[in-house]
């Protein structure tokens, strides 16, 4: 501990930063191989079957006999793509997925840190930024496959992904007024209190900011309803047709993490993050104990949103490509944008009177 | 066929009941297969534990068979080896020689081979044998380690086939008019 107190703060930031990256990294990679399996045993559920049960108890290790498979299969390269672009593509559609946890805070203090990796004041344009950034692995991967369907795949999902961006950021701006901060800390720190401070709860206006948002998250994604980049039935697999083993993985693992993101996402913005209203849960934690329960309370709410959205999946068949866009352009964004209108009428209105 | 699209109400439009109704029905079905709780359970069939029954009719593996007094029935004509569209059996007849432990049974195959991994169980052999001596039986689950193991001999495939309840009993009939004829 003296060795480190005598270190500059700048090498300080960056041990504590590194430390951190780890953990997150060490949870996450877990959380994904996970969720997959619990798509599989839900989706199993609801299609009254059983699931992957034999590979260890309950069959809790098969996300480990899954991704043996796909590292021992033969990485094989199709003659007719690109090569440069078919090796980076998997990576550029895993990267973003990944950064984006930078910003989200996934507990409140463990002794004297914050837990968030990096607590950036305009901690949602940069998610915003870096997911948009998803797309080009998917259109990349699309382009380099050098035949049909992927590359179908990739202009849907190109124009998929930006229509939905547009939706996504207009229906957090609501948000953003009532709380008055881009920070991710300070939105969780406005939702503290009761139940009614999440910003779900919170007013009309929220909750169709919340609306928006999930379904723009969904669409993000590329989540049924809305999986029209790899809609098995019409474009085979759409961009990652041509790929296969750790590739493959690549892609699947960038989804997940995307859906989880999502997850984490809304519950920071409208479930409260890492707040409970109950037993004192909403204020930073004074003890260790404090601070693992606050995140276990984080994680706990994303898995539940990633039950709703494995789901979601089982409960509408996939939109038409044109019934996307209409929702996306003509129902969400004027939908957001007259919200953004009454909010701020709203919030002048009802501000007003505790002006000097 | 004419699909009636109705048009749909502005409650309709914004999707809420079609949420409503998905969730509903996956929410029946996941009720119903919930471990321990669900009235169901899953539909699936635990395979190398529980198996199917086989339904009859079914075009399994084709075996040799024998009738009631354990002769064999074959009698090497080979119209189930020219017949085989796959080419997967091959029968070495017994030429003019005779074997004295098979008693009148003429021809009994030398050698019979099914090769089972060119077998594609259609059924033809059965079809074809004027002696009903081969059947396709309800065997779906062949393996083995090796593809020599895979083509089965004539012991094994009358080892498997078991016995036929012949109503005709050619050579035990053949015997019995032999019989007859001596006595007479």
């Amino acid at each position: 501990m003296e060795f480190f107190n005598q270190l500059s703060p700048g090498w300080q930031l960056t041990i504590v930063a590194t430390i951190k990256v780890v953990c997150v990294m060490a949870v996450l990679l877990p959380m994904i191989a996970y969720s997959v399996m619990a798509e599989r045993r839900v989706s199993a559920l609801i299609q009254d079957r059983v699931g992957p049960n034999r590979v260890g108890p309950f069959g809790l290790l098969q996300p480990l006999a899954d991704g043996l498979k796909s590292l021992l299969k033969e990485d094989f390269t199709p003659g007719h793509v690109h090569k440069l672009y078919f090796t980076l593509a998997p990576a550029i559609a895993m990267i973003p997925a990944f950064l984006t946890f930078a910003v989200i805070p996934f507990g409140s203090t463990m002794g004297s840190e914050r837990m968030v990796i990096a607590d950036l004041n305009v901690g949602v344009l940069y998610t915003f930024g870096i997911v948009s950034l998803s797309v080009y692995g998917i259109v990349l991967a699309g382009y380099a496959s050098n035949s049909k369907y992927p590359f179908l795949g990739g202009i849907r999902s190109s124009a998929q992904m930006i229509s939905y961006e547009i939706a996504m950021g207009m229906a957090v701006i609501p948000v953003f007024m009532f709380v008055g901060s881009l920070n991710l800390s300070s939105i969780i720190e406005y939702q503290s209190g009761s139940l009614l401070n999440w910003l779900v709860f919170k007013s009309p206006m929220t909750l169709l900011s919340f609306c928006i948002f999930f379904v723009a998250v969904f669409a993000e994604t590329n989540r049924h309803p809305f999986d029209m980049p790899e809609c098995e039935t019409e474009l085979v697999a759409g961009y990652h047709s041509e790929y296969g083993s750790m590739r493959f993985a690549l892609f699947f693992l960038g989804e997940y993490a995307a859906m989880i993101a999502g997850s984490a996402l809304l519950v920071t913005v409208f479930f409260g993050g890492w707040t409970l209203p109950f037993f004192g849960l909403d204020t930073p934690a004074q003890t260790l104990l404090g601070g693992i329960l606050h995140i276990g309370i984080f994680l706990a709410k994303v898995g539940f949103f990633m039950i709703v959205m494995i789901w979601v999946r089982w409960m509408l068949p996939r939109f038409r490509y044109d019934q996307l866009m209409s929702l996306g352009w003509k129902r969400f964004l004027p939908l957001a944008l007259v919200n953004i209108l009454v909010t701020a009428v709203w919030l002048f209105a009802t501000t007003e009177k505790s002006l000097p | 066929m004419i699909v009636n699209r109705n048009k749909l109400s502005w409650f309709e439009r914004t999707y809420i009941p079609a949420l409503w109704g998905g969730f509903c029905v996956t929410l029946k079905h996941v009720l119903n297969t919930l471990p321990f709780v669900g009235k169901k359970g899953p539909v699936t069939l635990q395979y190398p534990e529980e198996k199917w029954s086989v339904p009859e009719g079914y075009r399994g593996a084709p075996y040799l068979v024998k009738d009631q007094e354990d002769r064999t029935k074959c009698v090497s004509c080979q119209l189930c080896e020219f017949v085989c569209p796959p080419r997967a059996i091959k029968i070495i007849p017994p030429g003019p020689e005779t074997d004295p432990t098979t008693g009148n049974v003429e021809k009994r195959p030398k050698d019979f081979e099914i090769n089972m991994l060119r077998c594609i169980f259609c059924g033809l052999c059965q079809e074809v044998c004027p002696e009903e001596a081969i059947f396709l039986q309800k065997d779906y689950s062949l393996n083995g380690e090796s593809r020599e193991e895979m083509v089965y001999g004539i012991d094994k495939l009358l080892a498997l086939g078991g016995t036929h309840n012949d109503t005709i009993q050619k050579w035990k009939k053949k015997e019995d008019d032999a019989n007859a004829q001596a006595a007479h």
